[in-house]
């Protein structure tokens, strides 16, 4: 069995797993410009500001486009296909990727379509966020 | 201080575009020069720029410069991925203008293909991706087919009828590798990897090398009777990963078109032949919106009622192009070498009748970088 792709974040990289891993999704705000950055970075992308604070995205959003991967991108996910990647625009205003939890019911995902994230505790060190269809939204 | 038909192509040679016997990377580079130089009689110490991009040595200016024994006084790595060598084309002309180097040679060679199964990549993974076991670059593509026909109603089988005019023009190049026709349900039928795209909506995967020279336009003129005249060039780049592509239909393109068609003083209907980066059925598409051709959601019907194929309004990718006949990792150099047959009336049966001006477009990663060049057999109209 061979393992499944594993990040090897570095420096501030390891923000957005931290907060992973306690069930948070991390994005950043710039404190001179306003904007909403992510990933978490050292400056801000708009203004070159250092002045980036943390914050905490509620995890709710839209599916802005998908794909469902018929073949897998790494030998470590081939037991899962077909599974969906998603890019999801959060209500506030920032845009994440991740997989999309697919139930029985909701198996066909749609532009537009409300989601929200869950964490999935792959390993002790491991948590990543992945996205689920909001209740009454199929 | 424009660039406008200070430089010139001056050779152009191929090798090895689909599988290749015995040579490594750097000696398809070799060999692709060799026969470069030889077309107009220079020695290869004649050559003092050199530009390379590789997937396959970290240095690659270094690795080519000691095989071929060149000693340039200026020299390039710029990667950008796939376009790379277009950028290639305006940083020479541009080191060529400011007496930096006078014979610039642009090269590249990949055994892609013969190396299946341990295919070689630069492109590092983002933490934020590479959890989700995308299938690079191929899921990234179908992020941005899904939004395409979700904005602009692109259906699959419009998709389809890019790959299937590329292999009508490959119908026409001796040297393209599959010579039987293509079906829209050819495509549709074929194995889906990462919805909406289809096996037969990515390019071939094969070996290949090709160099190309560039020299100042009025040593070109004693060089060859037939310079190809570099009229313009624009580059842009608006992101890494698919997570910061800022718009997932318009890309950056846009900005690198405008100028190189600025600097030329031509426009997209002044193309003969467009050489468009066409690793994907849904990149050429959205090039052909971005660089002019059509208003933006219009590729679809656009591709749908033959333009791009022989016979159509625009000719587009008349080798066959990355998906009918050679992509080996990185397809720009082979957009300008099969630009150069075109203009210069050496494309055989697949000759646009009296070609003048070209546009050469080449893309990187996941429509992330962006070069275009205008060309043409004259400076002026």
């Amino acid at each position: 069995m061979t393992d499944r792709p594993t990040p090897t974040p570095r420096g501030e990289e390891n923000i957005y797993f931290e907060e992973a891993r306690a069930h948070r999704l991390a994005f950043q705000q710039c404190e001179s410009c306003g904007a909403r950055v992510f990933y978490p970075r050292t400056v801000c992308p708009v203004c070159l500001s250092d002045r980036l604070s943390l914050r905490q995205a509620a995890g709710t959003g839209t599916v802005h486009s998908f794909t469902t991967l018929h073949r897998a991108g790494h030998p470590g996910l081939a037991d899962r296909v077909p599974y969906t990647v998603v890019l999801v625009d959060l209500d506030e205003g920032v845009r994440v990727l991740a997989d999309l939890v697919v139930s029985p019911e909701a198996d066909v995902p749609w532009i537009g379509m409300p989601v929200q994230a869950v964490f999935d505790e792959v390993t002790p060190e491991l948590t990543l966020p992945r996205f689920q269809a909001t209740a009454g939204a199929r | 201080m424009s660039l406008r038909g200070k430089a010139a192509i001056v050779a152009a040679a191929e090798v090895d575009t689909f599988q290749s016997q015995g040579r490594s990377p750097v000696g398809l580079m070799g060999e692709a020069t060799r026969r470069a130089l030889a077309e107009v009689g220079l020695h290869k110490d004649d050559v003092d720029g050199l530009f390379t991009a590789s997937s396959y040595y970290a240095m690659p200016a270094l690795t080519v410069a000691e095989y071929l024994g060149l000693r340039p006084t200026y020299i390039d790595s710029t990667v950008v991925g796939g376009g790379s060598f277009i950028s290639h084309v305006g940083h020479a002309a541009a080191a060529i203008e400011a007496g930096l180097c006078s014979v610039a040679l642009i090269t590249y060679g990949s055994t892609q293909r013969s190396d299946r199964g341990k295919l070689t990549s630069l492109a590092e993974w983002s933490p934020y991706e590479q959890p989700y076991g995308l299938i690079h670059p191929i899921s990234s593509f179908g992020l941005i087919a899904q939004r395409h026909m979700h904005e602009f109603g692109t259906t699959s089988e419009q998709l389809a009828e890019v790959a299937v005019s590329a292999r009508q023009w490959a119908l026409k190049n001796p040297d393209a590798p599959y010579p039987t026709p293509l079906s829209v349900q050819d495509v549709l039928s074929s194995p889906m990897l990462s919805t909406p795209l289809h096996k037969l909506d990515c390019c071939l995967v094969t070996d290949g090398g090709a160099a190309i020279v560039v020299t100042s336009a009025e040593r070109a003129r004693d060089l060859t009777p037939k310079p190809i005249y570099v009229l313009g060039v624009g580059e842009a780049i608006n992101h890494r990963n698919i997570v910061g592509m800022p718009d997932l239909t318009t890309t950056a393109a846009v900005d690198s078109g405008k100028r190189a068609f600025d600097m030329a003083g031509r426009g997209p209907a002044d193309m003969d032949s467009a050489h468009i980066y066409d690793a994907f059925t849904i990149s050429l598409m959205i090039l052909l919106e971005d660089l002019g051709f059509v208003s933006k959601g219009e590729g679809g019907p656009f591709v749908e009622s033959g333009a791009i194929a022989p016979g159509g309004s625009l000719p587009v990718n008349t080798n066959g192009g990355g998906l009918s006949y050679t992509h080996p990792g990185m397809l720009g150099m082979f957009l300008m070498t099969e630009a150069v047959r075109q203009l210069r009336g050496d494309a055989g049966d697949r000759q646009v009748p009296g070609a003048r001006t070209s546009v050469v477009h080449g893309m990187g990663l996941a429509l992330a970088a962006h070069a275009t060049a205008v060309l043409s057999t004259d400076v002026e109209p």
